[in-house]
């Protein structure tokens, strides 16, 4: 089981810093949603703790190891980041995009087609895309595009699952079917952590919120004690109703442009 | 650590693997007819020109000159064999096979579709290093000359692209244009400024591309090269698919972007400037070859580098053919052919990809 912590990550960018001095964690088996205004630092926080690119300061662990020592495929055997809008010039076919993921696992030579074939149909059938194995994923729309990114992070097969708006470009039933396979996937002992725009979604599918503002923690913890009505209002300024949804029992919330200061 | 385990039963994906499996039989079998056609293509190509010479007799050639028993040609017939044709024919192919070996490694690097060593700068700087030892006679081997330059441009090109900003694919080509405008200003003025009778034709040679002078040096040089930088490319193929969704997906799969980027496209330039410094600047194969490949078996690199290496052979063997053949006794520079075959499909090209984004 391997947790994800970081601390005092720093990162500057164009002359102002993106992201001042977050601390983060993520328990193994469980989904914590990274959420913040636009602006807020959440893709950079990713790239940050997917140690795609290193930060200015600040230290990041896998387990209990630290990410950036880590060789660079050992650290793509532990966490897989799906980016937000990823496009390709390349018309490679769903099936090779999805393979890209097992690229650590096999090296430059990888032998064992059949493993690979197995694991690219596995992830392809969790998103719901394996009648989309053979097209060109330039002939994609933005969703299945998405589903597709998904698919060859699954692939990756790491214990370790980071989202920049997994849910962008979907319809609302891949939405909420592609949140419904973040939390499978925490239940079977992934680590997953994905910036939301939607706070309904961090509301009813995560266990853990992150609340990013200009680059800094506002907020963090489980998602009932943190996603309250008067930080959404402090974060976001908007008014903010949490229901308990009649079916399922999860949190659901009501939102609604702020009331006007009453004048006297 | 072990990965989560996710139990899905596999039963709709039989589908896929026979697919899939089918794909990799298709990509070995094109494999084997391109270098069949390459073979055969050499074999008939060292047939044509002025003098008429049977298949059997280019064999013969061969097998005496490799110590395998087999009667000698009369020595005239044999030095029109051995001397002129087999080596220009020889490093027809292997000019062929690097062009478009490099082509297909720079549009993954650059993520360019229409990249190619021409637009990135490098024919010219090439060119440039060559015609600069030809005419100022400075005392450096072609070869080494034509490197310098290819790499010279190809630094200055990601340099000014990177002053510019991120290192996008547009960019870096509008920088390769201006590089390229650069070098083939400065090539002019070298021109202009010393060339004297006989080197006009020798340096339009150069520039237009011809391997009229190829010799088996031409053939060490050139062959050398696939061998030494060419086969290796062909063996990391796969690490170019990684690049396919950009430099923080590449990351993200454990490749480290900048060290691969800057090597692969310094041995890119390295295998240019060796098929620039005997050939000329020869445009075209480098874009038009790795796209038609691509038509065929898909953009995977580990299929793509190989078969675009055997076309680019085929393709550049038949070209030159046709540049000592078509007008014989003159002789056109194959940079005309590859130019005049190339910039049509270059245009349909174009012309697809609206269709498509």
């Amino acid at each position: 089981m391997t947790g994800l912590g970081a601390e005092r990550i720093q990162v500057g960018a164009g002359g102002r810093l993106v992201v001042d001095g977050v601390d983060c964690t993520a328990q193994s088996g469980t989904v914590t949603a990274v959420i913040g205004p636009n602006g807020a630092g959440k893709s950079t926080l990713l790239r940050a703790l997917a140690a795609v690119s290193r930060p200015d300061s600040g230290t990041v662990r896998y387990g209990d190891q630290d990410a950036f020592a880590l060789p660079r495929r050992q650290r793509a055997r532990l966490a897989a980041l799906v980016e937000q809008d990823a496009t390709t010039e390349l018309d490679l076919t769903v099936a090779d995009s999805v393979a890209l993921g097992r690229l650590p696992h096999e090296g430059l030579w990888g032998a064992d087609l059949a493993e690979r074939d197995r694991v690219v149909t596995e992830s392809l059938e969790a998103v719901g895309m394996v009648a989309f194995a053979d097209r060109r994923v330039t002939s994609l729309s933005g969703g299945e595009r998405q589903r597709a990114l998904l698919a060859k992070a699954l692939a990756q097969a790491t214990p370790l699952l980071l989202l920049d708006e997994p849910t962008n470009h979907l319809d609302i039933a891949a939405q909420l079917a592609t949140l419904a396979l973040l939390r499978s996937m925490a239940a079977s002992g992934t680590t997953v952590l994905a910036a939301l725009h939607d706070l309904g979604h961090a509301a009813a599918y995560s266990d853990s919120v992150l609340v990013l503002a200009g680059g800094r923690v506002v907020a963090a913890g489980p998602t009932q004690e943190v996603l309250v009505p008067d930080l959404i209002r402090r974060v976001y300024g908007v008014d903010a109703v949490v229901l308990t949804h009649p079916g399922t029992g999860r949190p659901v919330l009501a939102l609604s442009e702020p009331a006007p200061v009453p004048t006297r | 650590m072990t990965a989560p385990d996710r139990t899905v039963t596999a039963v709709p994906g039989a589908n896929l693997r026979d697919l899939v499996r089918a794909s990799r039989i298709t990509a070995v079998s094109v494999g084997g007819v391109l270098a069949v056609l390459l073979v055969v293509s050499i074999a008939v190509a060292v047939t044509i020109g002025p003098a008429s010479i049977r298949v059997d007799e280019v064999w013969r050639s061969i097998a005496s000159h490799l110590g395998i028993g087999a009667s000698p040609l009369t020595p005239l017939r044999d030095g029109i064999v051995w001397q002129l044709r087999l080596p220009r024919i020889l490093t027809a192919a292997a000019v062929g096979a690097g062009l478009a070996l490099s082509g297909a490694v720079m549009q993954a690097l650059t993520r360019n579709a229409l990249a190619d060593p021409y637009l990135l700068g490098l024919s010219s700087g090439a060119s440039l290093g060559a015609v600069a030892v030809v005419l100022l006679g400075a005392g450096l081997l072609l070869p080494v000359a034509a490197f310098g330059g290819a790499m010279a441009a190809l630094v200055a090109t990601l340099a000014l692209a990177r002053a510019a900003g991120a290192l996008t694919p547009a960019r870096t080509v509008l920088a390769g244009v201006a590089v390229s405008s650069l070098a083939g200003a400065i090539t002019s003025l070298v021109i202009f400024w010393t060339a004297t009778g006989d080197s006009y034709r020798e340096i339009l040679g150069w520039l237009l591309g011809s391997l009229a002078s190829a010799r088996w040096e031409a053939v060490a040089i050139t062959v050398g090269a696939i061998a030494i930088i060419g086969i290796p490319l062909m063996l990391v193929a796969r690490i170019l698919d990684a690049f396919a969704f950009g430099d923080t997906s590449a990351a993200a799969l454990g490749v480290p972007v900048d060290a691969v980027r800057w090597v692969l496209l310094g041995a890119t330039a390295l295998l240019t400037g060796a098929m620039v410094s005997v050939s000329g600047s020869i445009g075209f194969v480098g874009l038009v070859l790795p796209h038609a490949v691509r038509l065929l078996t898909g953009p995977g690199h580990r299929r793509l580098l190989p078969l675009s290496a055997l076309a680019g052979a085929i393709f550049l063997v038949w070209a030159d053919t046709a540049a000592r053949d078509l007008f014989a006794p003159r002789e056109l520079p194959v940079g005309v052919v590859t130019a005049i075959l190339g910039a049509p499909v270059f245009a349909l090209l174009l012309i697809r990809r609206r269709g498509r984004t």
